[in-house]
């Protein structure tokens, strides 16, 4: 075959994917931009970081391999008689040390860095202790959220809203199948399973709205079933908490499973007063009378 | 008398589905027709239905895994192109209900139906020629595998026509997946379909583990072993050992199904925790019993078309044996979100990221095989080629979802869905597709058409980054997997160029169908009389093509590594007569296919609560099991004389290493 013919099949062969995923990783930086992504939190941006840091240290590994296949494969090509062939050359101590050795070094920094920030960012540890941390239970319902401020004694549908500064303490449960609660501006996503209480830390340092989802399948009502975060700063989080409190629609146990009934795009809604073991109640229903001692 | 079935269970209403199950029905009553009228009935059940033959049996599971491959690629070009239209006001095509139904279906075809047919085919063809075999360890529990996993696939295809599939996706997680909250019969498709194909792997697994660790040729010492048996080997220990773990799950499912028991439910002392504990205890290894024989299938083909022998033979045999053992590991990533302490979560983490040590030593032998080689860029070796960077970025990006605060963001996004395929379509599609082109010739004895092999791989290669990396970013925009409809427009151009992705992978499918059937109609011009078209270095090349039903007439004696090769560098005299003996076979048995049969009414009466077909299949079932355990005749003998002849008639010429 002639040169250019085999320079062609090369490009395409190896440099092709290189080109892909660094148009990937520049769709990734670019992605910043858009505003579903642009972490608004020190938990996201912490997640962000090392995200990065991941990618950097894997770049060690791909790059090389990208090299290598293309180099190899151009130069070692069939019709290039004038390369070296060693067809019984099966091995060389030093190279087979360095083959081991270089992705494990790589998978040992990384393995530091994983114990350090799983346990940094774990989401069930409380963000600040010095800071009083604003409660909020979530219970998942089919398909819609119920948020329940029990220090404010109100709860919303569909709608988070919460203060700028302040840590907030998510606890999760679900009423039905098991879902995810994801905020993917302000951090990671944690399941909500029935009977079982999840826990979530979170802080926004910055005002807006941002976007909220359940992110495991569940069900007929799924694509729908997401929410509005609305950040507001302390003043605007106190009036919006004195106006759901003119709702004056009591969520009582009864009232509960109504709501729970399923339904697709339930609108935005207010309740207040809310029973005050309700979360419990919602969580205690699932426990076999036996188990119960 | 029907139990829960009626005609109501056939969805009329829905023309998309009637449309797949007339193309369907029609298809599978063509080919009926077609029999009949050719007669070949008799042919059918005496050569293939009934064979106990490695070769044929291997055959049969890869034509199983090429029609599954329809029916899963058909479910995904479904998904990709409601996808793009499902925006904002645009509900797409599909209800809510039907498009549930196809992300499950995909998912559990492409891998219980596609993936696990696919290597056991190839499996079943090869190992036993590479390690210098004339058949497996159990020819009939092999027959039984491979008709239990054809009633499987039976009962996903019925479940198109009649009733309906699982909405609960392929990993089916309760509480969703329990009687409260998915009361059709999806969900027992589903579980069914898993028992039966899953029994069948436990077989095989057992059955090959024996094979190769018992019996090889003279001097084929394990650390001599072709790396293809090497991976059959580790993957055969996987799927013994994990299998049986989705058979107690599914088992456990169907206990709370059909008893009203409580393993998995939200009430009564449930915890569906423990299902996605036992589901992923087998779901992990099974990513590594899909993937170790593709590996093993590029490591012979990067060895074979560089001229060269493999690079590093002793690591690359470790980091198989590692990365099998490292994978019972690691299933807790599949969920480090269900709130497990980040001691847990790390301890999996760093476990999942070990397993990309052994990974890369593989990827860096594979290179430093083609360094000082002589590279030839046929069919297969371009799926080689195109494995190793494709690879490297499914890794990488397998390591970013190890990092547990990472895998919060990106857990069931899309960037999840694109991980795994990115994994499973270079990691084990091309490996497969490789080992279809390399050892094609073997089986049938002629070639397959390298013209319509490459349009097919560049078609396949494009399609595959154009339909995955979008998605990669669209997992980075929040976008979650499993939706039927969405309110963002900046996802809608994503999806678009996924959809043109789907759309190169179909006509890369359809270049393999004419290059099949372009490869039938020449043959006569591609055949292969040498036994080895490829320059080959492992026994499998060293038999006729296609082998005799024995294999080898006389047992190959290895000497080394790449055994054929060495035969070839040290040729014997060719005057020496061989000294044929005496070869003992299994005889052709009906019993696995109407076991087979049986099954899968045993299944359909379980689905629909038809108590009393239920019973009559299981006694069917147990009385053929029964009746074969007091056959003593199961073997048969071809005398040195008839081998002679036999031999004769095939060899036109003499060939190295064909006498020792």
């Amino acid at each position: 075959m002639k040169f250019h013919s085999w320079l062609e099949s090369c490009v395409r062969y190896c440099f092709c994917p290189c080109a892909v995923f660094l148009a990937l990783s520049l769709c990734g930086c670019s992605l910043h931009d858009v505003d579903d992504l642009q972490p608004s939190g020190p938990i996201s941006r912490s997640i962000d970081h090392l995200f990065w840091i991941t990618i950097a240290l894997m770049s060690l590994v791909m790059i090389p391999v990208f090299g290598m296949t293309a180099w190899f494969t151009w130069k070692y090509r069939a019709s290039n008689t004038k390369a070296a062939y060693s067809p019984d050359w099966d091995g060389s101590t030093v190279l087979e040390w360095l083959v081991w050795l270089f992705p494990g070094l790589i998978i040992a920094i990384l393995a530091g860095m994983t114990w350090v920030y799983s346990h940094k960012l774990d989401s069930s540890r409380p963000l600040d202790p010095a800071i009083p941390a604003l409660e909020i239970q979530v219970i998942a319902l089919d398909w819609k959220w119920l948020f329940v401020y029990p220090q404010q004694n109100i709860a919303v549908v569909n709608q988070l809203t919460i203060p700028v500064g302040q840590p907030v303490a998510f606890k999760i449960t679900s009423n039905t199948v098991m879902n995810a609660f994801f905020i993917p501006r302000l951090g990671g996503q944690i399941n909500a399973m029935a009977g079982m209480e999840t826990h979530l830390h979170l802080i926004a340092d910055e005002p807006g709205r941002y976007f909220g989802e359940n992110i495991q399948y569940s069900g007929r009502g799924f694509p729908f079933q997401h929410f509005v975060v609305h950040a507001a700063s302390l003043q605007d989080f106190d009036a919006w908490i004195a106006k759901a409190k003119q709702a004056s629609l009591p969520l009582d146990w009864h009232q509960f499973n109504e709501l729970a009934k399923p339904t697709v795009k339930e609108p935005i809604a207010y309740f207040a007063p809310v029973a005050p073991l309700l979360f419990k109640q919602v969580l205690d229903q699932f426990k076999h009378p036996a188990t119960n001692h | 008398m029907l139990g829960k079935l009626s005609l109501a269970d056939i969805a009329y209403d829905n023309p998309i589905v009637i449309g797949g199950v007339v193309l369907m029905t029609g298809a599978a009553l063509a080919t009926l027709l077609l029999i009949s009228y050719f007669r070949k009935w008799p042919y059918l059940w005496r050569n293939w239905l009934t064979s106990l033959d490695h070769k044929k049996i291997g055959i049969m599971y890869t034509v199983l895994a090429l029609v599954m491959l329809l029916r899963g690629f058909a479910d995904a070009i479904m998904m990709r192109a409601h996808q793009v239209l499902a925006e904002g006001a645009n509900r797409g095509f599909l209800t809510p209900h039907h498009y549930d139904q196809i992300f499950s279906a995909h998912g559990t075809i492409m891998i219980i139906f596609m993936a696990m047919p696919f290597l056991s085919g190839l499996t079943n063809i090869i190992v036993p020629l590479q390690l210098g075999k004339r058949d497996v360890a159990f020819p009939f529990l092999n027959a039984l595998s491979l008709w239990l996993t054809v009633a499987g696939a039976m009962l996903m295809m019925l479940s198109l026509a009649i009733g309906e599939f699982s909405t609960a996706g392929w990993t089916g997680y309760p509480p969703f997946s329990e009687i409260q909250y998915s009361p059709g019969v999806g969900i027992d498709y589903w579980i069914w379909a898993l028992m039966l194909s899953g029994a069948g792997s436990t077989m095989t697994g057992i059955n090959f583990l024996s094979t190769i660790l018992l019996d090889r040729a003279p001097g084929m010492t394990l650390m001599r072993m072709p790396l293809f048996s090497w991976t059959a080997l580790c993957t055969s220990i996987l799927m013994t050992l994990a299998f049986p773990a989705l058979t107690v799950a599914t088992g456990l499912l169907a206990l709370d199904r059909y008893l009203g028991m409580h393993f998995f439910t939200n009430a009564g002392g449930g915890n569906m925790m423990n299902f996605v504990n036992l589901f992923w205890i087998w779901g992990h290894p099974e990513v590594y019993i899909v993937i170790l024989p593709a590996f093993g299938i590029f490591s012979e083909v990067i060895s074979t078309f560089s001229a060269k022998r493999l690079f590093g033979y002793r690591s690359l045999v470790y980091a198989t044996i590692a990365i099998a053992l490292l994978s019972f590991t690691v299933w807790l990533h599949h969920f480090f979100t269900m709130g497990a302490s980040a001691n847990v979560n790390a301890a999996f983490g760093i476990a999942t990221m070990i397993i990309a040590v052994p990974t890369g030593v593989k990827i860096f032998d594979w290179l430093l095989t083609m360094y000082r080689g002589r590279i030839r860029f046929s069919v297969p070796m371009l799926w080689a080629l195109a494995f190793l960077p494709s690879f490297a970025v499914g890794g990488a990006t397998g390591v970013l979802l190890a990092v547990p605060p990472v895998d919060f963001m990106m857990h069931n996004s899309e960037f999840l869905v694109a991980h795994f395929h990115n994994m499973l379509i270079p990691g084990a599609m091309f490996g497969y597709l490789a080992g279809y082109s390399y050892w094609f010739p073997k089986v049938f004895g002629f070639s397959l058409n390298e013209k319509w092999g490459k349009l097919a791989f560049w078609n396949w290669l494009v399609g595959f980054y154009l339909a995955f990396m979008p998605l990669y970013a669209l997992g980075l925009m929040g976008m979650p997997r499993r939706m039927q409809h969405y309110d963002n427009p900046e996802w809608q151009p994503f999806l678009l160029v996924a959809a043109i992705g789907a759309l190169l992978i179909l006509i890369g499918i359809g270049c393999l169908g004419i290059q099949l059937l372009v490869s039938i109609k020449n043959r006569q011009t591609n055949r292969d009389r040498t036994g080895d078209p490829w320059n080959g270095r492992s026994l499998e090349w060293s038999t006729a093509s296609p082998p005799p039903v024995y294999n080898f007439a006389v047992r190959p004696e290895v000497k080394g590594i790449d055994a054929f090769w060495y035969m070839k560098q040290h040729p014997l005299p060719a005057t020496r007569p061989p000294r044929y003996q005496e070869i003992v076979l299994p005889r052709n048995s009906g019993a696995g296919v109407l076991f087979g049969a049986a099954s899968l009414l045993f299944g359909f009466a379980m689905i629909w609560h038809i108590w009393w077909l239920a019973m009559a299949a299981g006694l069917t079932m147990l009385t053929i099991i029964i009746l074969r355990s007091f056959d003593d005749d199961t073997e048969y003998r071809l005398t040195a004389a008839e081998i002679e002849q036999m031999e004769r008639s095939r060899y036109p010429t003499d060939r190295p290493g064909a006498e020792t």
